[in-house]
């Protein structure tokens, strides 16, 4: 038995990259329930996390393991769930309490063709809005798309470091690709990896109030059975964790869950750029899009056009600063993706009416054909 | 030439898509004679669960709808609570019957719907590669309990006739395996004898079926069904819970 993390380089599905990722960010719970294509994932914990003094429970449903992932990060250990879309759906009453009540956790959808059952073996970037908004109510969120095995691993890694920062459910937003392609991955040593653990109070039982918070608008944890006898609750509270439901009270609460990640959203957001300053066009892109679209700006290339490339590693929040900037350099923006056009209304929301935006949609199953991008691009850059 | 016996007519003509051994077949088979030999087939709408079956509204000839993953009865209850003059059967495997359905099987049963559930017990998560089900035997080995079901982790399998029994509305409860052409006679007569009520109108019924799933037990068809008997049987015993149309019966 394996009683360490494991590191070198492997060879491995982006499902098992994942479950590894979050063995070496210190994720030692694991709720879920079966569901094609994120199964490999609870599989690989139910083998891996025994191994390491770890947690692993089958639960009956998705709802009972989105709840016990809060119980188990409020009782103080790094906790996950790996499911898909409709898996998702069952979770989102839970999902807003984690929001509420402000509890480190991460969240992998490995996305299939929906609406509903859908392609449950085929791929999908169907649930993009649904991570953002699919709980009721306002509150800030973070989602990170990976592209491959390699960044399944790295994001979970990252996924983890900015829910313990932030104090939120986070999502790892793969799709079925991602999820059950086997490339080269490097897991390097624990002790190499930056790894962030909430913060623990240290302020005496009489002054410690578990809502209260400095400018970071993160409140500090206390240790569960170390007498500070802290209160939780979905209901609006105040900074003692107890139900205030004035006006005053929920103004303050919602706007600093919503806040906490708007005003951190540059130390939150990652993206990967190429050939963007002098581009005519710019594709924006992430997950497996990402890929599936390089033939696609190869070709339009060799027509002459100048085409910039931006992937989305964070999807949420935003990049609102970055697409607004951009927008004013360039003739407008060309947005594939693997739904009717959710990342690309936020494009075209924030470019108005500076720079024209084409979405290339496409509602699962498939990939994009390149002729389609290709053709989106020359009529973007041929508006100019 | 004497034909002595064809495809019920509640049968489409494809060819089941199972695995081989499988016994899925054979349950949608008597479903669909007693369908047949109770003229029920014209007014009778099923309800398909997420896992193999789903794939049952391709093999049975009446009006078929998928529920989300465990929620059969509750859309077999809006489907004959709007139309009482309709027929209503799911047929939900042990995921989704006794894991993500546990609340609507038991509210169902409780509130002694008018429909009959018929369901597959084989111990395992077919559709989505091996995992442990509710009713996964202790000490077996599944994708998700590799050093096998450890009963004091995750509990003993969960025996649905008997949970349902300790409710008083149910109608007819009944436990059959498929593992022998005896079995599968005995079989029958406990969905004839469901499908019946149903007909009547008399209450809930149920009927769960001991079955195998060599492919994800990694055995063939014919060890399966030792395995099956020299396993499931002592712990799933077959035989009739509740029978309140019988004489005698709870009336």
């Amino acid at each position: 038995m394996v009683k360490s993390s494991m590191h070198g380089v492997f060879f491995i599905q982006g499902d098992i990259a994942c479950a590894e990722g979050a063995i070496a960010a210190g994720c030692r719970f694991f709720g879920g329930y079966p569901i094609t294509p994120a199964s490999e994932i609870a599989e690989r914990l139910a083998l891996r996390l025994p191994q390491l003094d770890g947690v692993f429970v089958q639960f009956e449903d998705e709802i009972a393991s989105m709840a016990a992932i809060l119980g188990a990060s409020w009782a103080g250990v790094k906790s996950m769930t790996a499911t898909s879309g409709p898996g998702i759906s069952l979770m989102l009453e839970n999902i807003g309490l984690g929001m509420m009540m402000e509890a480190p956790c991460v969240i992998v959808n490995v996305q299939r063709g929906s609406p509903s059952t859908g392609l449950p073996t085929s791929w999908g970037q169907s649930d993009m809005m649904q991570a953002r908004w699919g709980s009721h109510g306002d509150y800030g969120s973070i989602s990170l798309c990976p592209k491959s095995p390699q960044e399944f691993f790295d994001l979970t890694v990252k996924a983890f470091n900015y829910s313990e920062k932030y104090r939120l459910p986070v999502f790892v937003l793969a799709d079925a690709i991602v999820g059950h392609m086997t490339e080269k991955v490097v897991i390097p040593p624990v002790d190499e990896l930056e790894i962030i653990d909430r913060k623990y109070t240290t302020r005496p039982l009489s002054e410690y109030l578990p809502y209260a918070c400095d400018k970071s608008l993160v409140p500090e944890f206390a240790k569960a059975g170390n007498g500070y006898r802290y209160h939780t609750t979905g209901l609006t509270h105040d900074e003692r964790g107890y139900p205030d439901m004035s006006e005053e009270c929920h103004i303050k609460l919602v706007n600093r869950l919503v806040d906490k990640i708007r005003k951190n959203a540059r130390d939150i957001i990652l993206t990967e750029e190429h050939d963007i300053d002098g581009a005519d066009v710019i594709l924006i892109s992430y997950g497996i899009t990402s890929r599936t679209v390089v033939p696609a700006i190869q070709k339009a290339r060799q027509k002459g056009i100048k085409v910039g490339y931006l992937r989305l590693i964070t999807v949420w929040p935003f990049p609102e600063e970055k697409i607004r900037n951009l927008a004013s350099r360039v003739a407008g923006f060309v947005i594939p993706e693997i739904n009717l056009g959710q990342v690309g209304l936020e494009v075209e929301r924030c470019a108005g009416s500076v720079a024209r935006t084409r979405i290339v949609p496409h509602p699962g199953g498939g990939i994009h054909r390149t002729g389609a991008v290709v053709k989106a691009i020359e009529e973007v850059a041929h508006a100019k | 030439m004497q034909v002595i016996a064809t495809r019920p007519k509640s049968l489409t003509d494809l060819q089941f898509t199972y695995c081989p051994g499988c016994t899925h077949g054979i349950a949608h088979r008597l479903i669909a004679e007693a369908m047949d030999e109770l003229d029920m087939r014209n007014r009778m709408m099923g309800v398909a669960p997420v896992g193999c079956s789903v794939f049952a509204y391709k093999f049975f000839n009446c009006d078929m709808a998928e529920a989300a993953h465990g929620r059969a009865p509750a859309v077999a209850t809006g489907m004959k609570r709007a139309r009482p003059d309709m027929f209503v059967f799911t047929y939900q495997g042990d995921g989704d019957l006794v894991a993500i359905g546990t609340a609507e099987i038991v509210h169902a049963a409780n509130r002694g719907e008018k429909i009959s559930i018929f369901f597959i017990n084989n111990a395992i998560y077919g559709m989505t590669g091996g995992q442990m089900a509710p009713t996964t035997l202790p000490g077996m080995k599944t994708t998700t309990s590799p050093y096998g079901r450890d009963e004091k982790d995750i509990g003993y399998p969960i025996r649905a006739c008997e949970l349902l029994n300790s409710l008083v509305s149910p109608y007819f409860i009944e436990r059959v395996s498929l593992l022998s052409p005896q079995e599968i006679i005995k079989a029958k007569k406990a969905v004839l004898k469901a499908m019946q009520y149903n007909k009547e109108g008399r209450g809930f019924t149920f009927v769960e079926f001991v079955s195998t799933c060599p492919t994800n037990w990694g055995l063939d068809p014919l060890q399966a069904r030792e395995w099956a008997r020299e396993n499931m049987l002592p712990y799933y015993k077959i035989g009739n819970f509740r029978d309140k149309g019988a004489e005698g019966g709870e009336k």
